[in-house]
């Protein structure tokens, strides 16, 4: 009974949860063609950038699973794909300066805020040249340049600092704005109210990212969750919240810069719970026995989020099928460079074993 | 070139597994994320996708073929334009299966943790260095006016003078504010630096730590108030997950700049629940520095370093030693460095090791002792982690005995900790076992009478010492 249920919502991820989203039209993502209206059209350069950027997001993520496969990878590896449009459309509202962070699966997210590929799929393969030297893997890697700070394993524990990010910038004035990921059953935890709070009591410039994929491992939203609609959990705090199709890169964009834009102007907190989709298991070595093969199916045939770009780019922007193909070889490129390095590249020095635990203090 | 698909690992720790069913036939177009073939082990089973695109020119291993090994090539594919049959029967690129990197970690010996890689073999056999007592002689600066100051007021004017040195460090917690600090510790520090750096937080201690280690990592440094440390149990996860382990996480790049400081340990008469001791549970994380002063000259001093200081220092208080006066230094750039310990009274016949509240135990019994001839030289640790052996064992060698006091539980604690590492470094010095004295193995009592039995006190600080001077 509840697979068969299960299914039944599996349609538009937007109306799963029972509402439809504010901005996000119903079945934008299946009428890719049709023009739909208070669905925000993109540009052909916007949509461009989303292609490659979620493109590379995608092969980077499958190149890591066959690396995983092939034992180059070990340890926990959560693979983003599905939910690519989240991330990217999260950042093409962000600014130069603001922050990302968020929880395990982390390697869309540092694709996206501009790290580089190579020293993404290095960490994972724990060698020297990758982010954090081979000392954080899959779950732990950070780039001050660009921002991103972490890379968190332990669920939730990345709303109380994104929180205080917010509040960093807060405190310094300075008009950025922390952008904190966390998934549905992160939204469960406790430190996430306590963080609400806080945040909308000192009007601290963040946006809570709820990426909903409706599995938190193998539990479904409505087996963990008194209230599946995310965008209302910060009502209590007086924080908004809308539900998003994060399915739908224009959408996540749009949203993003209304909650970005509050955040800002120094209106406090904003919640967005983005209606996403994973593809794959939780971790690598979930079999994802928890829901239905056609469910999957169905997500990936009628709301892939790359494939939407992909239809419009060919039906509105008359992109030939060359010129995509000439992307598609330039981010396999990429990847492939990427895992490259990553095979090849040595394991940190023994020595590094003892490095990197304490800062030495300046002298006075 | 066509390429070889292997068999793929469902886990690191899988070896072999059952190829149950290929979903796709020889001749088959394949797109990369396409599900081609179901695995199965003992534990579960797996989809395999397609990374690459092409033809399926050739399947190597039949469906329901059990016991293949992990990296064995299953079936070939032919990318765009390739020859079919070519690739079929000349199989595929060899995809080059992991290599490991033969690297041992370094030999754990002795001090490795602290001083790095393992010793080279001819150094190894070299006698090891002879360990130095710190001198805390001259941590007064010369000429200074000395004041008498209780530790609340050297608390107090340590984090003003560091938030006035640094508008980066700011207070937060449970009544620090307005209300003054609900031990009176940050009194004054709202009326001299505002509300926005002297922040009243809910009482969300889990939150909280979360939004001061969130505002550390961007460089900003905060001191974090705990009411009391035993509250910071709701909090530990963000000390210890985030705090202490994102530099190393990061391969160097972020630290974080944060005190937690507090009441921490017995007050008196408040029971199990606002009576714990978490110094021995702090000072086991690497990553962390541990403080546990006992002066008021220590307090500021220890303070003001572990402010400027650029990782995550827990610094421990007591309530009991709020109210105490002690002789401390004016001047603005009074610091003790952390990882110090401090020999408080020179003595030549027993050791008496201890920090924090323990060491009015250990003072009172060394006063004791003396009125019985047995010159006891105290120390004060100061610091839990890194922990000061070489003034221990340099006191040790002198004394050839030693007495470790706390008012923490005795199994896994710091004494436990104390008593190991003399062994480890002046075992040939002892002439008798390494001895302690702490707090009972039962959870705080409320009754008077019982609470007294719970704690420390300075007779057995007495015994113990007898005991090992065999007196």
């Amino acid at each position: 009974m509840a697979i068969a249920a299960r299914k039944t919502k599996a349609g538009t991820p937007a109306k799963a949860a029972g509402k439809a989203p504010r901005t996000a039209a119903k079945g934008a993502a299946k009428g890719a063609a049709k023009a739909i209206p208070n669905v925000p059209t993109f540009t052909r350069e916007e949509e461009l950038h989303a292609y490659r950027e979620m493109l590379l997001i995608r092969r980077f993520e499958e190149k890591a699973g066959q690396m995983y496969g092939m034992g180059l990878i070990g340890g926990f590896c959560h693979l983003y794909i599905g939910q690519e449009a989240v991330v990217v459309g999260m950042q093409m509202a962000s600014k130069d300066g603001d922050q990302v962070i968020t929880g395990y699966r982390d390697h869309g997210h540092m694709l996206a805020c501009g790290m580089e590929s190579r020293g993404v799929m290095a960490e994972l393969t724990g060698r020297r040249g990758g982010y954090s030297h081979g000392k954080g893997g899959s779950m732990h890697m950070f780039s001050r340049e660009k921002n991103f700070y972490g890379g968190h394993g332990i669920v939730g524990a990345q709303v109380s600092l994104g929180a205080g990010l917010g509040f960093a910038n807060w405190y310094r004035q300075d008009g950025r704005v922390a952008l904190a990921y966390f998934g549905d059953g992160a939204a469960n935890q406790g430190q996430v109210y306590e963080s609400f709070n806080m945040a909308q009591l000192w009007k601290l410039p963040v946006v809570f990212v709820i990426e909903n994929n409706r599995y938190a491992m193998g539990t479904s939203v409505n087996r963990a969750s008194a209230q599946t609609d995310f965008s209302k959990r910060g009502v209590s705090f007086g924080i908004p919240g809308e539900q998003v199709d994060g399915m739908d890169v224009r959408a996540v964009r749009e949203a993003a810069s209304r909650a970005i834009e509050h955040a800002r102007t120094g209106k406090g907190p904003y919640i967005l719970e983005m209606q996403t989709y994973r593809y794959r298991g939780h971790s690598m070595s979930d079999p994802a026995k928890y829901r239905s093969k056609d469910e999957v199916q169905r997500m990936r045939e009628e709301h892939d989020p790359i494939e939407q770009v992909r239809a419009r780019l060919t039906r509105e922007h008359k992109l030939g099928e060359d010129e995509l193909k000439a992307i598609d070889a330039k981010v396999r490129e990429i990847v492939n460079d990427a895992a490259e390095f990553a095979t090849h590249d040595p394991e940190p020095d023994p020595s590094e074993l003892y490095t990197d635990i304490l800062l030495e203090p300046a002298q006075a | 070139m066509p390429i070889d698909i292997l068999m793929p690992a469902l886990s690191p720790t899988m070896e072999q597994g059952k190829l149950a069913k290929w979903l796709k036939a020889e001749g088959d177009a394949i797109k990369a994320g396409d599900i081609i073939a179901e695995i199965e082990t003992d534990k579960a089973t797996m989809e395999v996708e397609a990374v690459d695109e092409g033809v399926l020119a050739k399947i190597l291993v039949a469906d329901g073929t059990e016991n293949v090994a992990v990296n064995t090539p299953i079936a070939v594919i032919a990318a765009d334009g390739e020859d079919i049959s070519a690739a079929a029967s000349g199989g595929g690129k060899a995809q080059t299966a992991p290599q490991a990197a033969e690297s041992a970690p370094p030999a754990a010996v002795g001090e490795a943790p602290r001083a790095a890689p393992a010793p080279k073999a001819e150094s190894a056999a070299a006698a090891p260095p002879q360990p130095k007592a710190y001198d805390a002689s001259s941590e007064f600066p010369a000429g200074a006016e000395i004041v008498s100051m209780t530790v609340r007021e050297a608390l107090r004017d340590a984090m003003a003078e560091e938030m006035r040195r640094d508008a980066d460090v700011f207070v937060m917690g449970e009544e620090v504010a307005e209300y003054q600090g609900a031990y009176k510790v940050t009194q004054g520090l709202l009326q001299e630096f505002g509300a926005r750096r002297v922040i009243d937080t809910p009482i969300t201690e889990h939150g909280f730590a979360g939004v001061g280690v969130g505002a550390a990592l961007t460089g900003l440094k905060p001191i974090v108030e705990f009411m009391t440390f035993n509250f910071a149990m709701q909090a530990i996860d963000q000390i210890i997950n985030s705090a202490a382990k994102t530099l190393y996480m990061s391969g160097g790049q972020m630290g974080c700049p944060i005190v937690f400081r507090g009441p921490n340990g017995a007050a008196a008469r408040v029971a199990a629940q606002h009576s714990h001791d978490y110094a021995a549970w702090y000072s086991n994380v690497p990553g962390l520095k541990v403080v546990m002063p006992y002066s008021a000259s220590d307090a500021k001093g220890l303070l003001k370093s572990a402010i400027r200081d650029p990782n995550p220092v827990i610094f421990l208080e007591n309530e009991i030693l709020y109210g105490r006066s002690f002789d401390v230094p004016k001047g603005d750039d009074f610091t003790i460095p952390i990882g110090k310990a401090k020999v408080v009274r020179p003595g030549s016949d027993v050791t008496i090791v201890s920090f924090g509240i323990g060491m009015t135990y250990a003072l009172g019994a060394a006063e004791a002792l003396a009125k019985e001839g047995i010159e006891a030289e105290v120390i004060d640790l100061r610091t839990i982690r890194p922990m000061d052996i070489e003034t221990v064992v340099a006191s040790v060698q002198k004394t050839n005995r030693c007495v470790a006091v706390e008012e923490g539980f005795p199994q896994s604690g710091v004494t436990a900790e104390i008593g190991m590492r003399i062994m480890e470094a002046a075992f040939d010095w002892l002439d008798a076992p390494v001895a302690r004295v702490t707090g009972k193995d039962v959870p705080m009592p409320y009754a008077a009478n019982l609470e007294k039995l719970a704690l420390p006190n300075i007779g057995e600080v007495v015994a113990a010492a007898k005991a090992v001077c065999y007196r």
